[in-house]
């Protein structure tokens, strides 16, 4: 769990966290079309999420293709967060993403920038 | 051909051999697989599905590559909700290698298809399913929002 806290502490990995959020599955040079660094600096960092796991790794014939792997952080989660708490806190993101996408909206037009909050059902 | 496709990585301590009968024998399944079981003769070839409580096939399909302890690649499909039945067969492995006292396994779901709604439905459901796994076998507990059919949400 170190490994996962120390590689999250950086926000260069953290965005490429957010680039594989967008779009999982991405080769080094689509990941580093996006960031505003160099191929070594990316290549680097991969190396740090794949240690602590954050990154898994899947080839598809001659591309290495990198994944974010949620397991390490779902098991963060299911020590700190409850089971109970997992509902109340799903209805307060639901509330903070509409409340802010409402402000957003808001100030686009004048009038009518209501959001529906959007109740996630697990499988 | 562009596909969604899925990666989950997670080290469980534990052997191959007992890894492997948690992810295919009904007694463990039971457990941290929402209480469902598998029923296949686990073969190349023989057909392979899930039954939930009450006999409910949700999800069927076929062994495609099986070897004990070390991969096995099913052919999926699910077959309760009719526009995820719609998008046809997903592609299943499960990947598992020894390191030191840990076996890594490695869980690939994918669907020739961009924009998958049966790939986002099992995007939710993995994480938990294999972190309940992983409590099973570390701590003979598995993870109690994990062991029963989740009757409301599925119908």
């Amino acid at each position: 769990m170190d490994a996962v806290f120390k590689a999250l502490a950086d926000p260069s990995r953290r965005k490429l966290l957010d680039e594989l959020r967008k779009e999982n599955g991405q080769t080094l040079g689509q990941l580093c079309e996006h960031l505003d660094m160099t191929r070594q600096a990316v290549t680097k960092h991969l190396v740090l999420l794949q240690k602590a796991n954050l990154v898994a790794v899947a080839w598809r014939g001659r591309e290495k293709l990198h994944y974010l792997n949620p397991m390490p952080l779902h098991e963060i989660y299911e020590r700190w967060i409850g089971k109970y708490e997992r509902h109340r806190l799903q209805a307060l993101s639901d509330l903070k993403k509409g409340l802010e996408s409402a402000h957003r909206t808001a100030g686009r037009i004048r009038r009518g920038g209501q959001t529906k909050t959007k109740k996630t059902k697990t499988t | 051909m562009k596909k969604d496709q899925f990666v989950y990585v997670t080290y469980i301590r534990t052997t191959p051999e007992k890894l492997w009968k948690a992810l295919t024998e009904p007694e463990f399944t039971r457990q941290f697989w929402v209480n469902t079981v598998q029923e296949s003769e686990w073969k190349p070839g023989a057909s392979w599905h899930i039954k939930a409580p009450g006999d409910l096939v949700t999800d069927s399909g076929e062994v495609l590559e099986i070897e004990p302890a070390r991969r096995l690649v099913l052919k999926w499909r699910n077959e309760f909700r009719p526009e995820l039945k719609a998008e046809g067969y997903s592609r299943l492995t499960y990947q598992l290698e020894k390191e030191g006292k840990s076996v890594k396994l490695t869980v690939v779901h994918e669907i020739d298809k961009e924009g998958s709604k049966f790939i986002e439905a099992v995007s939710n459901g993995w994480p938990h399913i294999l972190a309940s796994l992983k409590s099973l076998l570390e701590t003979g507990e598995s993870l109690a929002e994990t062991r029963e059919w989740p009757r409301e949400a599925c119908k």
